[in-house]
């Protein structure tokens, strides 16, 4: 019974890790991957969706509908950024990041300042529940669930649906897909609002786990960084292998040596791996099979 | 503007970045024909046909399809008046199976595409049919070329730009590609303006041809010129 509790518990860490790199990591990677935009601001459409989310269920609405709530005000404003400026400097990524990164500050410090240093949040739901003599949070078996139920949805979504064979041939070959009569800057704006709404999607799924300030979008940008830099530029052959990796490394020194050796071991992971695979897990496999 | 013209073209130019290519292309095409533009390579023949299809901006001159100019439409909505580009080299989409490549040229079309089509085209293009499900970049380049034209016909267009398609293709393919789209011509009155230097494919399919050279277009060629083997011969060693 011992041993079932700690693999149980070690699975659980694991699991948790894992979520927390999928959600932090995919809006990005689907930005990054697509369009090959790399977003600075990714923390603060996270941010938002935090934000709204607190906001609508302080208001009155139910946190599932505070969550979509929050996905969706991060996605318009995702458009709108992509409307104002991203549009306007697809030929020149490295003006992007210096551009997205303004947005960024802009953001936090705008928040900062309407919004004061610290907004009361709410309560993590769902309780905890005990197996095998270790306690667990239900919220964050929630968060598991989700982040597999989403990859699933973006592989249906992508794979499945007219906009994602569409928005796959514009990715793939622009100015092909524009010659027959597909209207990639649609495409592009739709895409980048997507990203944009996963963010704040997590945001708004982790808000209840978190202390609200205007700066918590930091917290993910690292862990969204580094999965999208090992995963390489396909979310599904890219970002989901890299989470699971990257979470094995980092639950099992956190369970062993504590949070610092957990991001310390993480960190030192990615160099590794940028090393092996410059273009990233995707990049490897997709260069296997090719 | 001569009854029956499909598209034409009046004093167009364009280029890269500044540096000329197209100067002054005159030509017009009438609804049924196929038309060849021939000439060595470089003289601008693929740049015209990403100027007609929009994928080009034009610096001068105007372009018109049934009389009307489509000078400021992008290349999207341009496809979407039933203009379907088969470049050069292809372009299938790499990562995606052959249906998937059909389902993006359904968009040529302003509603939806019966399955009906689907399995017309795949009668057609038996080798497709076999493929469907197979990723578009692994297959060989005269099946990425059927692919491509596939893919445009599945949106019924009513021109096809036709950029070389026998480039990098062996010959029973190519000779199998000219007599399709002849038949297609015949049977549903298809314009096609092909740009090509393969004589055997620029005899077989062209009833008209225009020859050009350093951006502009040099000569004109009659169905009865062009049935002299000799005389293409020389236009396109021009």
């Amino acid at each position: 019974m011992d041993v079932l509790g700690a693999v149980a518990a070690s699975l659980f860490q694991f699991g948790d890790t894992f979520a927390f790199l999928v959600l932090s990591a995919s809006g990005l990677a689907i930005i990054f991957g697509m369009m090959g935009v790399i977003n600075l601001a990714h923390g603060e459409f996270i941010m938002c969706g935090a934000y709204v989310t607190v906001l609508a269920s302080r208001a009155g609405l139910p946190l599932p509908a505070a969550i979509l709530a929050g996905a969706l005000a991060a996605g318009l404003a995702g458009m709108v950024v992509e409307r104002l400026v991203v549009r306007h400097l697809y030929s020149r990524p490295l003006d992007t990041i210096v551009a997205t990164w303004g947005i960024s500050l802009i953001a936090s410090q705008g928040t900062l300042i309407l919004m004061g240093s610290t907004m009361q949040g709410v309560g993590t739901p769902l309780g905890s529940l005990e197996v095998g003599g270790y306690h667990y949070s239900g919220y964050r078996l929630v968060l598991i669930a989700v982040a597999l139920a989403l990859l699933l949805a973006l592989y249906l979504f992508f794979n499945r649906t007219r906009f994602g064979v569409l928005a796959r041939a514009t990715i793939q070959v622009p100015h092909m897909a524009e010659a027959l009569g597909v209207d990639t800057r649609r495409v592009y704006s739709l895409t980048f609002g997507l990203g944009a709404a996963l963010a704040g999607l997590t945001g708004g799924l982790y808000a209840p786990t978190m202390t609200m300030v205007p700066t918590m979008g930091a917290t993910f940008i690292v862990e969204a960084f580094v999965t999208v830099v090992v995963g390489g530029a396909d979310v599904f052959l890219g970002t989901a292998p890299a989470a699971a990796v990257l979470g094995v490394v980092k639950a099992g020194l956190t369970a062993g040596y504590g949070q610092l050796f957990g991001q310390i071991g993480l960190l030192v992971a990615v160099i590794g791996f940028i090393r092996m695979l410059p273009k990233g897990i995707s990049g490897f496999i997709l260069r296997e099979r090719a | 503007m001569p009854d029956g013209t499909l598209l034409a073209t009046t004093g167009l130019r364009a280029g890269y970045g500044g540096k000329p290519v197209l100067q002054n292309v005159d030509l017009a095409v009438r609804r049924g024909e196929i038309v060849a533009v021939i000439g060595r390579n470089g003289v601008g023949k693929s740049t015209l046909m990403k100027t007609l299809m929009g994928l080009l901006p034009a610096s001068a001159g105007s372009v018109t399809l049934e009389g009307r100019p489509i000078d400021g439409l992008p290349a999207h909505r341009r496809a979407r008046l039933g203009v379907g580009y088969v470049p050069q080299g292809r372009d299938v989409f790499p990562r995606m199976t052959v249906e998937e490549n059909l389902r993006v040229g359904e968009m040529l079309r302003n509603g939806p595409v019966p399955r009906a089509d689907y399995d017309e085209i795949y009668a057609s293009f038996p080798i497709l049919a076999e493929r469907r499900a197979q990723r578009a970049g692994t297959m060989s380049g005269g099946q990425q070329q059927q692919l491509a034209i596939a893919r445009v016909l599945i949106g019924r267009p009513g021109l096809i730009l036709l950029d070389e398609p026998s480039e990098g293709i062996q010959p029973s393919i190519v000779q199998e590609i000219g007599q399709r789209m002849v038949a297609l011509n015949r049977a549903t009155g298809l314009t096609i303006i092909l740009v090509e230097q393969n004589l055997d494919m620029i005899r077989a399919m062209a009833q008209r041809c225009y020859v050009m050279d350093k951006g502009r277009i040099v000569a004109e060629l009659d169905a009865e010129a062009l049935s002299d083997r000799d005389t293409v011969r020389r236009y396109l060693a021009v």
